[in-house]
């Protein structure tokens, strides 16, 4: 019984080297994060202050909840370019319900509480990233084309429906019952701000839906074979559906974050919002062509280009060259991933070549190791 | 053979558009047995494995189960009377571990609060996998690493695995050995044979002649979408099935 022992070690072995190059892999953003933080602590004294960090923080979370709902759609091999408009006619529909909503065809003006704003207001972004799943999932737009489409209908609802205006009496009256809305979304608690909670909060929320429920394998399996999960009796429709409502509901989140942040909600807010959480996820290692892809990932993937812009700044770098370098670090990040794997990849050829071609169990155990990078 | 039939597909017709891919075929297995479906190109077998799996419904025919009409409008139907399917393409889903792969689409829940909740028991579905690779003999090691880093063989133990896991009365297998080196086919053999030894009709569809004659208890051969022969594997040899397979020979009796 060598036989087992050599290969119970040798999968001991597989392990450990498959942890090591987790570290590795996530490193990268990490080792990245740390380049960043470092040269502009450096350059500027006030980076790594406290007050700046928070406000930093703030920044980044913005993106990260965003990026976080992208990430879903991301897994099952789609894209939800629709976020940004999304976002901003959210913060359009609370601004209208915080002023006070003149009732159709009525001479009421309604001024509901601020929680039935937020639900209101997250239900219709639910609603929008529906009308996206049921065009993907069940009309077969493409996701590209479904949610392009929905980024301007998105959009122009909510100019439609502010007339292009900006709201900016959003306090309240405490006659009307309807004050608090920015003490709920755009104050602080323990003087960390709010948004920054919120991302937390969602973020462990689609952790553990995507690590420990069947929607998440359900997910991962769409992305990786849509086919295999549909034989498996995987109810795919539905569950790419979900994705679209949950990025919808993430980016409606922002959207009254944003609006309570600025103390104004503008039907232009959120523009190009939709790239930058698209960079996010993808810097974080999640593969566009769906099945790949961590919260972990993401998120380090938004601070890395929120804490890029902020400390460009900081140290006064011009609006111009921000944009130049934001974008060059996007691509950077992603050719490194691609060499990685081709770097694991090869190793493996290499090594599977050495094996003796009749052991049992097929060899490449080794391979494992690609699956990290994949992973 | 007085014996029940397990599965006895009668007159099956299909087409697509203008071509006939099935036209009035017959097909059978009886219980515990591994019977070979050979045919060349076009012959119509992927089309009938898709028909008894429940992916496609024919245009004509009857499919009886235990003796019992049956329509299969979906493969969960078919997966209800306990036959399962391994694809040509294999049918896994390649970020996910061998034990998500095996529970895809019937994962297990925590027991109590936590699983109504809907909280996955990991735990639970690893220790069975690896029950089921042990207990089937296959090369296997890791229930935790994805899919797409292992190999074709390991892979294809993964997908017979988990067909066995689930059937209980029919394993249908579309070219399982196509894309494996001769080591890797042998392994999937000897698994296919545990398959059968647990009383688990196997259906397996396959080119390779020597293969079919050293794994299935009979052989069907298909050729321009009608059954043309039935050979009881110990008593006929290639000649036979490819003189069969390609029309040189008609078995009257086949219909």
């Amino acid at each position: 019984m060598t036989a087992t022992t050599v290969d119970q070690a040798t999968a001991i072995n597989d392990n450990r080297r498959r942890r090591l190059n987790q570290v590795l892999v996530e490193g990268r953003a990490l080792i990245a994060l740390a380049i960043i933080i470092v040269i502009f602590a450096s350059l500027s004294p006030n980076f790594l202050a406290p007050e700046n960090l928070i406000i930093m923080t703030r920044q980044v979370a913005f993106n990260a909840i965003v990026a976080t709902g992208m990430l879903l759609t991301i897994l099952h091999g789609g894209i939800d370019l629709s976020v940004g408009s999304t976002l901003g006619l959210t913060g359009v529909i609370a601004g209208t319900l915080l002023e006070g909503w003149q009732v159709p065809l009525t001479q009421l003006t309604a001024f509901p509480s601020v929680w039935v704003v937020i639900v209101a207001a997250l239900s219709i972004a639910a609603l929008v990233g529906w009308i996206n799943g049921v065009a993907i999932a069940r009309l077969n737009v493409a996701p590209f084309i479904a949610t392009l489409g929905m980024l301007f209908m998105a959009r122009g609802m909510a100019l439609v429906i502010s007339d292009g205006r900006t709201f900016t009496q959003l306090r309240g009256s405490p006659e009307l019952g309807n004050t608090g809305f920015l003490t709920v979304a755009g104050g602080r608690l323990l003087n960390i701000p709010i948004p920054v909670y919120v991302m937390i909060a969602v973020a462990i929320a689609v952790s553990i839906l995507l690590n420990r429920t069947p929607y998440g394998r359900w997910l991962y399996a769409i992305g990786g074979n849509a086919r295999a999960a549909e034989l498996s009796g995987v109810p795919t429709k539905k569950v790419i559906i979900r994705a679209y409502v949950l990025s919808g509901i993430c980016a409606g989140l922002v959207g009254l974050l944003l609006t309570a942040d600025l103390v104004a909600a503008t039907p232009r807010a959120g523009q190009l919002y939709e790239l930058n959480a698209i960079a996010a996820v993808v810097i974080g290692g999640a593969a566009l062509s769906g099945g790949r892809g961590t919260v972990r990932g993401t998120l380090i993937g938004a601070f890395v280009i929120g804490f890029l812009v902020t400390g460009l700044v900081l140290v006064g770098v011009s609006v111009f060259w921000q944009q130049v370098i934001t974008g060059a670090v996007i691509v950077l990040a992603v050719a490194l991933d691609q060499a990685q794997q081709r770097f694991v990849g090869r190793e493996r050829t290499a090594r599977s070549a050495k094996e003796p071609p009749d052991r049992r169990g097929d060899g490449p155990q080794d391979d494992k190791e690609v699956a990290t990078t994949a992973s | 053979m007085a014996q029940q039939t397990l599965l006895q597909a009668r007159g099956i017709v299909k087409n697509f558009g203008h071509v006939r891919a099935l036209r009035g075929c017959d097909f059978d297995v009886y219980p515990g047995e591994v019977v070979a479906m050979i045919g060349d190109n076009g012959a119509g077998k992927s089309t009938l494995v898709k028909i008894v799996a429940g992916v496609q419904p024919p245009d004509n025919g009857e499919l009886y189960f235990d003796g019992e009409p049956v329509t299969l409008a979906d493969p969960t139907e078919a997966q209800a009377l306990g036959i399962e399917t391994v694809y040509q393409d294999l049918a896994l889903a390649p970020d996910l571990d061998p034990a998500a792969n095996l529970f895809l689409g019937r994962e297990v829940l925590k027991p109590g609060l936590i699983g109504k909740l809907g909280f996955l028991d990991t735990k639970a579905m690893t220790a069975k996998t690896l029950a089921a690779f042990k207990n089937l003999g296959a090369g296997v090691q890791s229930a935790t690493a994805p899919v797409a880093t292992m190999s074709g063989g390991q892979r294809q133990s993964i997908a017979v695995s988990r067909a066995a896991t689930w059937a209980d009365r029919l394993v249908i297998m579309d070219e399982p050995t196509a894309a494996l080196g001769v080591v890797q086919s042998r392994a999937v053999l000897e698994l296919i044979r545990r398959v059968r030894d647990q009383g688990i009709a196997v259906i397996i569809i396959s080119h390779n002649m020597p293969e079919v004659l050293s794994v299935s208890d009979r052989v069907e051969v298909l050729r321009l979408g009608r059954r043309v022969a039935q050979f009881v594997t110990a008593d006929t040899d290639m000649e036979a099935l490819v003189a069969a397979m390609t029309g040189a020979r008609v078995q009257e009796d086949a219909g």
